[in-house]
C-alpha cells in the first residue's frame, strides 16, 4: 500500500515536472552560472529559493530532479516494456512450437542468462555506443531473456490444460490459440517480472549515466546527476549528488514494493 | 563421471564459439572496423594499408578466421591510446579487479550467511525482521550511490579512509596485491564493502530461505531425536544442505561481481580492469574493448564449468546420476 | 518397581488458547520391556503423544499440562539440556518415512558415528566400530563399505533398518515407533517387524508402536490403548481390547480388517471420517459415526475401570466381537 502511494505520487510528480519544477533544468537561459553551487535552502537573486540547492552551472537541483525521474521512468517503462513484449513472444512461441526450435531459442536464452545484465549492456553500447536511446537498446537485449524463459515454463504448463486441447479441437489457427488463448494465462508472472524490471533497469540506467555511457550533461538523468556531483562531493558540496540519489532510492524503492504485493495477489510461482 | 565432464568441456566451447560469432558481429559488421581501427587523422594510403593489413578487404567469414587466430594467440591489436597489446593491458589490471571481487565475495559470505541463518533459525525475532528489511533496502540502493555516500561519510566527514588508487601494494605470486599492506588494505575496504553490499543481501536472502526449507525436514527432526547437539545440528545438518545452492549462487555471482566492480573502480578510481573498459568505451578504444569482452566471455564459460564440477563433488545424488 | 513410563493426563495444543488440543487428557503406564499398540486413525493424536514423549513437537505445538514421568523424570518440564541427554541415549525413535529420515547429504556411517559420539566421549575409531556393528546387527550386509554410502543408495526398507540400528545404538529403555513400517512394502514390513521384535527384546527395551494396523499390533503388544480424536477411549491387554472391545469404536477398528470379514461379504467400515480437533462436537467425539449413541452421549463420557482395562463411553458392547 505504502509502494502504490509513493509510486503514485513519483509518477504524477515525473508528469507534472514542466509545471511544478522551480526553473526547466534544460534551457539553459534560466540557469545563472553566478548561482552555481549553493547549499540547500539558498536564495537566488531573482528572489527563487533553491530548496535542495544548485549543480555546478546553477540549475536548481530540485527541478533536476524532477526532470531526471520523467527521464529514469520513461527509461525504465520503455525497455520493461519492450523487452516484456519480444521475450513473452519468444518464450510463447518456444513452448508452442517445440522442436527444434524450441531447444535451439532455449539455448540462446541460457547462454544469455549466464551473462550479468551489466555485462551484457556495456557490450551492447561498446558497439553501439553512447546516449541515451543505445541504453534503452541495450537493457532490451539484456533482458528479454528472463521473459522468455518464464513465459515458455508457464505456457509449458498451461499448454496441457483443457481449454487449450478444446481450441486445438476447434482447429482455431495457431496464432489465435497462442496469442488470445495461450497468452491472457501467462500475463500474471510477466506483470510480475515486468514491474521488478522497471525497477532494476532504472538502477542500472542511472548507473551507465553515471559512468558517462548514457544520457549528456544537457539532459538530466538521476544518474548524470549524481554523477556530475560526484567531483564535488570530496569538497564537501553534498548535496549535488545525495539528493537525486535519494530520489533514486525511493523510486526503486517504491517500485519494488508495488512488485511484491502483485507477486502476492498474482502468486504466479516463476517469478 | 568422465564422460560428463568432457560433454560439459565441449558444451563450453561451443558457448565460446557462439559469443566470439556474437562480439565479431557486433563490432565488424553492426559497428564499422574502419573507424574502429583507424586513427580519423590518417591519410588514404594509410587507411588502405592498415585494411590490408587487418585483412578488411577480405570477405567476411576469413576476417572471422582471422579474429579467432588472434583470439587463439591472445592477439586484439594495439590499444589506440597506449600503443600496446590489448590482452596485455587487461592482463595488468586483472590482479586489481580480482582482489577487490575476491574481497566483496569474502565480506558478502562473512556478512550474509551468519545473518541469514540467524534470520532463518529465529524468523519471529525482531532482530530478525530488521535484518531481512535492512537486506530489501541492501537489494533497492544503487551501488554507485552507496559508493559516494561511503566516500562522503568515511572519507569527507571523518576522515577515516582513503578515497582512491590501490594504495601501497607488495608483490606476491607476481603480480601486485593491495590487502598485503596495511595502506592497502586501508584503501581497499570501502571499494570491497561498497561492491558487496548487494550480494550480501543476496546471500542472506538465501540463506533464510534455505534454512526454512530444511528446517521443517523429518532428518533435523529425526537428528534431534538421536540427541544431537543445537550446534551440530545447525552447523553440519542444516549448513551442508544449504551448500549446494548456495556454491552454486556464491560461484555465479562472482563472476558478476567482477563485471560489476565496473561501477566501484570507477568511483574510487580502482585501477582495475572495470575502469580500464569504462575509459576505453569512452575513448573509443575498440581493441582493448573486444579483449576484454572475451576475456569475459572465457571467465564466465570457465566459472560455470567450475560450479558444474563443484557441484557434483558436493551433492553425492548428482554423482550418482552422472555414474548411471 | 515402578513403572518406566507414565503418562497422566498429557495436554497437548496447537496454538495457545484456541483450543485445538491434539491430545487431550491422555494417561497410560508402560513397563520396562513392554510393548504398547498406540492405535487410532490418522489425526487421532497417537504420533503427537509420541513427538510429546520427545518433546520435539512442530510448532506451534506445544505440551499444556500433565505429566510425562520417565523413571521418575518429568519430560513435560525438565530442561532442555536434560531432554537432549535422554533423546537417543535412553529414549529413541523411529519415524514413519524412511526416506525422508535420513539426512540425503551426510554418508549413513557419519550420521551413525555422529549418533555414538553425541553421548559417549569415545574416540572415533571406537565409534566407528560401533557404527559397523549396529548395521551389521540390523541385517545390513557388508557393513563396512555401507558406511561410506549415501542414503539414496539404500532401498527404503535399508533404511528404515539403518534407522532402527540408530535407535537401538546406546541400548535405550525406550523406543518411539512411529508406523516405521507403514510406508514399506508388504514383504518387508513383516521382515523388519520381526527384526525389531527380536532386538528389542535382547535389549529389554520399551516400545510405543503407534500404528493404525491392528494385525501389527495383535502381533507385537503386551498392551493396547486406542485413541480418537485426541482421547484415549479404550486401554488394556491386547487379549482384552481385541477379543472383547467395549468402545464401538475399537469394535468398528477390528471388524474393518479384512481377515475378520468372510468371503463374499461387502469389508465392514466405520461410517464418516475422524472430525477434525477443532470442530469437535460436545460430548462423546464418537457419537456421530456411532450405532448406539443416544441423547446421554451429548455429555463426555468419563474413563471406566474393569479391573485392568477402562473403556470411554456410556454403552459399552458387550461380550466378544464376533458374535455381535
Amino acid at each position: 500500500m505504502v509502494g502504490v502511494i509513493l509510486l503514485t505520487l513519483i509518477v504524477a510528480l515525473a508528469v507534472l515536472a514542466p509545471v511544478i519544477a522551480p526553473q526547466n533544468p534544460y534551457d539553459l537561459t534560466q540557469l545563472d552560472i553566478l548561482d552555481g553551487r549553493l547549499p540547500p535552502g539558498s536564495e537566488s537573486f531573482s528572489g527563487l529559493v533553491y530548496h535542495l540547492g544548485t549543480d555546478s552551472q546553477g540549475r536548481d537541483i530540485l527541478s533536476g530532479i524532477l526532470y531526471g525521474l520523467r527521464t529514469s521512468l520513461i527509461v525504465g517503462v520503455l525497455s520493461a516494456f519492450a523487452a516484456a513484449i519480444i521475450g513473452t513472444t519468444v518464450g510463447l512461441i518456444a513452448a508452442y512450437v517445440g522442436g527444434r526450435t524450441e531447444s535451439a531459442i532455449m539455448r540462446l536464452v541460457d547462454l544469455q542468462l549466464s551473462f550479468p545484465t551489466i555485462l551484457m549492456a556495456l557490450m551492447m553500447l561498446a558497439i553501439l555506443g553512447k546516449g541515451v536511446l543505445n541504453v534503452v537498446i541495450a537493457l532490451i537485449i539484456a533482458e528479454w531473456a528472463t521473459y522468455a524463459r518464464t513465459v515458455r515454463g508457464t505456457a509449458l504448463v498451461e499448454r496441457e490444460k483443457e481449454y487449450i486441447e478444446a481450441a486445438e479441437a476447434f482447429r482455431l489457427p495457431r496464432w489465435r490459440i497462442l496469442f488470445r488463448h495461450l497468452l491472457p494465462n501467462c500475463l500474471a508472472p510477466v506483470i510480475v517480472i515486468a514491474t521488478m524490471q522497471v525497477a532494476r533497469a532504472i538502477g542500472l540506467e542511472a548507473t551507465l549515466s553515471f559512468l558517462g555511457l548514457g544520457a549528456s550533461v544537457t539532459e538530466p538523468s538521476l544518474g548524470m546527476l549524481i554523477s556530475t556531483g560526484y567531483q564535488y562531493l570530496l569538497t564537501g558540496l553534498y548535496w549535488i549528488s545525495f539528493f537525486p540519489g535519494i530520489a533514486l532510492l525511493i523510486t526503486i524503492v517504491s517500485i519494488n514494493l508495488v512488485g511484491d504485493r502483485l507477486r502476492d495477489v498474482l502468486n504466479p510461482r516463476n517469478a | 563421471m568422465a564422460v560428463s565432464l568432457i560433454r560439459r568441456l565441449i558444451q563450453a566451447i561451443f558457448v565460446i564459439l557462439a559469443m566470439t560469432v556474437i562480439v565479431f558481429v557486433g563490432v565488424n559488421v553492426i559497428g564499422n572496423p574502419v573507424d574502429i581501427l583507424i586513427n580519423p587523422d590518417a591519410n588514404q594510403a594509410e587507411r588502405l594499408r592498415v585494411i590490408a593489413h587487418y585483412g578488411l578487404d577480405q570477405p567476411l567469414w576469413k576476417q572471422y578466421m582471422l579474429f579467432l587466430q588472434g583470439l587463439v594467440h591472445g592477439d586484439f591489436g594495439n590499444s589506440f591510446v597506449y600503443g600496446r597489446p590489448a590482452l596485455s593491458l587487461i592482463l595488468e589490471r586483472l590482479p586489481a579487479t580480482l582482489e577487490l571481487a575476491i574481497s566483496a565475495l569474502l565480506i558478502a559470505i562473512v556478512i550474509g550467511l551468519p545473518l541469514g541463518l540467524y534470520a532463518g533459525l529465529y524468523p519471529n525475532r525482531i532482530s530478525s525482521r530488521l535484518i531481512m528489511s535492512g537486506s530489501i533496502l541492501g537489494f533497492s540502493l544503487p551501488t554507485f550511490w552507496v559508493g559516494l555516500m561511503l566516500i562522503m561519510v568515511f572519507a569527507v566527514e571523518l576522515r577515516w579512509l582513503p578515497t582512491n588508487g590501490r594504495g601501497a601494494t607488495a608483490e606476491f605470486l607476481g603480480a601486485q596485491w593491495s590487502f598485503l599492506t596495511r595502506n592497502g588494505l586501508s584503501h581497499l575496504l570501502l571499494p570491497a564493502f561498497n561492491l558487496a553490499l548487494f550480494k550480501t543481501s543476496l546471500i542472506l536472502r538465501l540463506t533464510r530461505a534455505g534454512v526454512q526449507e530444511v528446517l521443517p525436514q523429518d532428518y533435523i527432526k529425526f537428528a534431534r531425536a538421536k540427541g544431537l547437539s543445537e550446534r551440530r545440528i545447525v552447523f553440519v545438518h542444516v549448513l551442508k544442505n544449504l551448500m549446494i545452492p548456495l556454491v552454486t549462487i556464491i560461484g555465479l555471482e562472482f563472476g558478476s561481481l567482477i563485471a560489476f566492480s565496473v561501477v566501484t573502480e570507477s568511483i574510487f578510481a580502482w585501477p582495475g580492469m572495470g575502469k580500464l573498459i569504462i575509459d576505453s568505451i569512452n575513448l573509443l578504444d575498440r581493441p582493448v574493448i573486444v579483449a576484454y569482452l572475451m576475456m569475459m566471455v572465457i571467465l564466465f564459460v570457465g566459472l560455470n564449468f567450475i560450479i558444474d564440477v563443484c557441484y557434483t563433488l558436493l551433492d553425492p545424488r548428482v554423482r550418482l546420476d552422472a555414474k548411471a | 518397581m515402578s513403572a518406566l513410563l507414565e503418562v497422566r493426563n498429557l495436554v497437548t495444543e496447537f496454538g495457545k488458547g484456541l483450543g485445538l488440543l491434539a491430545v487431550n487428557g491422555v494417561s497410560f503406564t508402560l513397563d520396562r520391556g513392554k510393548v504398547l499398540g498406540l492405535v487410532g486413525e490418522s489425526g487421532s493424536g497417537k504420533s503427537v503423544t509420541g513427538f510429546s514423549i520427545m518433546r520435539l513437537l512442530d510448532k506451534p505445538g506445544r505440551i499444556a499440562s500433565g505429566q510425562i514421568l520417565f523413571d521418575g523424570v518429568d519430560l513435560a518440564t525438565t530442561s532442555e539440556g536434560e531432554m537432549r541427554r535422554l533423546r537417543g541415549k535412553r529414549i529413541a525413535m523411529v519415524f514413519q518415512d524412511p526416506m525422508m529420515t535420513l539426512n540425503p547429504v551426510l554418508t549413513v556411517g557419519t550420521q551413525l558415528i555422529e549418533a555414538v559420539l553425541a553421548h559417549e566421549a569415545v574416540p572415533k575409531e571406537v565409534a566407528r566400530q560401533r557404527a559397523r556393528d549396529a548395521l551389521g546387527l540390523v541385517g545390513i550386509p557388508s557393513p563396512e563399505e555401507r558406511l561410506s554410502a549415501y542414503p539414496h543408495e539404500f532401498s527404503g526398507g535399508m533404511r528404515q533398518r539403518v534407522a532402527i540400528a540408530i535407535a537401538l545404538l546406546h541400548r535405550p529403555d525406550l523406543i518411539i515407533a512411529d508406523e516405521p513400517t507403514t510406508a514399506l512394502d508388504v514383504t518387508i514390513q513383516s521382515q523388519i517387524i520381526s527384526e525389531f521384535q527380536r532386538l528389542t527384546e535382547q535389549s529389554k527395551t520399551a516400545v510405543i508402536w503407534i500404528t493404525h494396523d491392528l494385525a501389527i499390533v495383535s502381533r507385537l503388544a503386551d498392551e493396547i490403548a486406542v485413541m480418537y480424536a485426541g482421547r484415549l477411549v479404550e486401554t488394556g491387554s491386547v487379549a482384552h481390547v481385541l477379543g472383547t472391545p467395549r468402545h464401538p469404536y475399537t469394535r468398528g477398528l477390528i471388524m474393518s480388517v479384512p481377515s475378520q470379514n468372510r468371503r463374499g461379504e461387502p469389508l465392514r467400515q466405520i461410517p464418516g471420517i475422524t472430525p477434525a480437533i477443532n470442530r469437535l462436537p460436545p460430548g462423546c467425539s464418537f457419537r456421530a459415526r456411532c450405532d448406539r449413541a443416544t441423547e446421554g452421549c451429548s455429555a463426555m463420557p468419563e474413563l471406566s475401570w474393569e479391573g485392568a482395562r477402562a473403556y470411554r463411553c456410556f454403552h459399552p458392547v458387550e461380550g466378544p466381537t464376533h458374535e455381535r
